[in-house]
């Protein structure tokens, strides 16, 4: 695989929200408004460049039977970091992300990463790899976030942009709404990636 | 060699002549009373709500089918997307404004039903899954009601509302309730009361549960065992305080436990199969719709009972299953 490939692969193809459906806690419960999906896709995108990069340089001297430990002690490294510089630099942000940057430690995306990729392959590969999946998740809490903040709440980004005679469907930026644009979601991503298949 | 072939068919081998479409139509008949009551009641409102909705599950289910590439025939005319329509407007207050209407249509349509493959294929009843979906969505919309008899040829927003008699219990108390309205009983079974357009008349409704008991569509075990059980859960409640609770009666005639009961916890697709597993669904229904009411923050929780009890179905249906040739009496029948 190229270079290139390894980056976006996670775009698209390997997509972790809406390919791999990795990462649905914080998919589904961050994505209220657009400036929290990126807030949080953007934190796990640098824990997801940095974990790999280490995992994947230290994959030599990892046991293999205590590999999982360590990758999580890797990982909840960085998200104190992106924990306390959150804090202090976007304070409006973390206060609306609140307890799912923590959460981050746990995200599958990471640890399925860490485990499937960085610790079998070189190093530069698995930076490349972590910025793309970061991307990627980026990219699918933006979507499911649009659908649901425009739907919900009749803003993007904050700005309104459905004008005045609006009324707001509320379910949407409730739990079930968050399942049911995901759902419509993968269901459209399918039928494309059928499509595609089908023109060969 | 004789040329006499046997013919191997798989279950069922007991058929008779019902079809979706005769089912629907028998329910369409059940329905009327009640849709004749809620027009007699609501005016020109509810006869906009009730064609709204049809008229949108028609063309949502044709569109969705058109975009699944699945025929149009005989999904199209097999009648549901009329039932599914005018069960939708049963559970909508007739002052809704239009678009939510078809907004209901569309989710009753495209989410209760053509997403899991259509008709048949439904865990959730899809006209409670639309009402839910808009009671969630449109909070202030979904619970004003316009005042039945008042208005009745009006077409614009300004009419006189007020709230539902659970609405007066929940907010102002028992007290509030019982001096609101002097004829309280004869009113609800009458339907002279504010609710849903199906929430009405109680006579209108239970008419149409015994045609449905009468032409076998439905079966006595969820209905009786539905209203059985609101009765005593809010019986007991009323017993021990009944300063603060209302009476039994009054909690299974008001709301929505008559139309829950007869019209849409006894859907053949979202519901057990066998006779102990309607009785717990029916228990189930009317156990949470009185803790809903009496303990919990909605007024009504009839429509919540009925989703939740179809989320256990597979679950009942999985647990109580009947034997194959079942011992009755020390001769074998079949089942």
């Amino acid at each position: 695989m190229s270079k290139l490939a390894e980056l976006t692969k996670g775009l698209w193809k390997e997509n972790p929200v809406f390919r791999l459906l990795l990462g649905m806690c914080p998919t589904l419960a961050v994505t209220t408004e657009v400036v929290s999906g990126i807030g949080m896709g953007l934190s796990a995108t640098f824990v997801l460049v940095m974990a790999n990069l280490v995992v994947s340089s230290m994959r030599n001297v990892i046991p293999a039977k205590t590999r999982l430990p360590i990758f999580i002690v890797i990982i909840a490294t960085f998200v104190t970091i992106v924990d306390l510089v959150m804090n202090a630099y976007a304070h409006d942000v973390h206060k609306s992300l609140g307890i799912f940057i923590p959460l981050i430690v746990v995200n599958c995306v990471i640890l399925g990463r860490a485990e499937a990729f960085a610790s079998k392959r070189p190093v530069f590969d698995s930076i490349l790899d972590g910025l793309g999946m970061g991307l990627g998740f980026t990219l699918g809490l933006v979507a499911l976030a649009t659908v649901r903040e425009i739907l919900g709440n009749g803003t993007w980004f904050g700005m309104p942009v459905t004008g005045e005679g609006y009324t707001p469907f509320l379910l949407f930026v409730l739990p079930p709404g968050a399942f049911i644009s995901l759902g419509f979601l993968l269901a459209g991503m399918n039928s494309i990636e059928n499509r595609r298949k089908a023109h060969g | 060699m004789s040329s006499t072939k046997l013919i191997l068919q798989s279950s069922p081998h007991l058929r008779d002549d019902d079809s979706v479409r005769r089912i629907m139509l028998t329910v369409l008949i059940a329905l009327a009373p009640a849709t004749v009551a809620s027009v007699l009641m609501f005016g020109t409102r509810a006869v906009v709500v009730l064609v709204l909705a049809v008229l949108g599950c028609l063309a949502f289910e044709a569109i969705a089918l058109k975009i699944m590439k699945k025929p149009l025939m005989p999904y199209l005319t097999d009648g549901s997307a009329v039932v599914t329509g005018i069960l939708l407007a049963m559970n909508l207050p007739s002052g809704l404004p239009w678009w939510m209407v078809l907004v209901g249509a569309l989710v009753a349509v495209v989410l209760g039903k053509q997403v899991y493959g259509g008709i048949g294929s439904n865990p959730f009843n899809p006209a409670l899954v639309a009402r839910v979906f808009l009671f969630i969505s449109f909070p202030t919309a979904m619970t004003t009601w316009p005042v039945p008899g008042s208005d009745l040829f009006g077409m614009g927003a300004d009419v006189a509302t007020a709230a539902t008699p659970l609405g007066v219990l929940k907010t102002d108390g028992l007290a509030a309730l019982m001096s609101s309205d002097s004829n309280l009983y004869m009113n609800l079974l009458t339907g002279h009361v504010g609710g849903c357009l199906g929430e009405t008349s109680a006579i209108a409704l239970i008419l149409g549960g015994l045609f449905l008991l009468l032409r076998k569509v439905i079966s006595w075990e969820i209905p009786v065992t539905f209203i059985g059980t609101v009765f005593a859960f809010t019986g007991v409640f009323y017993l021990v305080d009944s300063s603060t609770y209302a009476d039994p009666l009054f909690q299974i005639l008001s709301g929505g436990v008559m139309l829950g009961a007869i019209f849409m916890a006894t859907d053949m697709v979202t519901t057990p199969v066998t006779r102990k597993g309607m009785l717990l669904f029916g228990f189930g229904c009317g156990l949470i719709t009185g803790v809903i009411r009496l303990l919990g923050s909605y007024p009504e929780g009839v429509s919540f009972s009925i989703l939740i009890m179809n989320g256990f179905t597979p679950l009942i249906d999985r647990y109580i299953t009947p034997a194959p040739f079942e011992d009755k009496g020390g001769e074998l029948q079949a089942p």
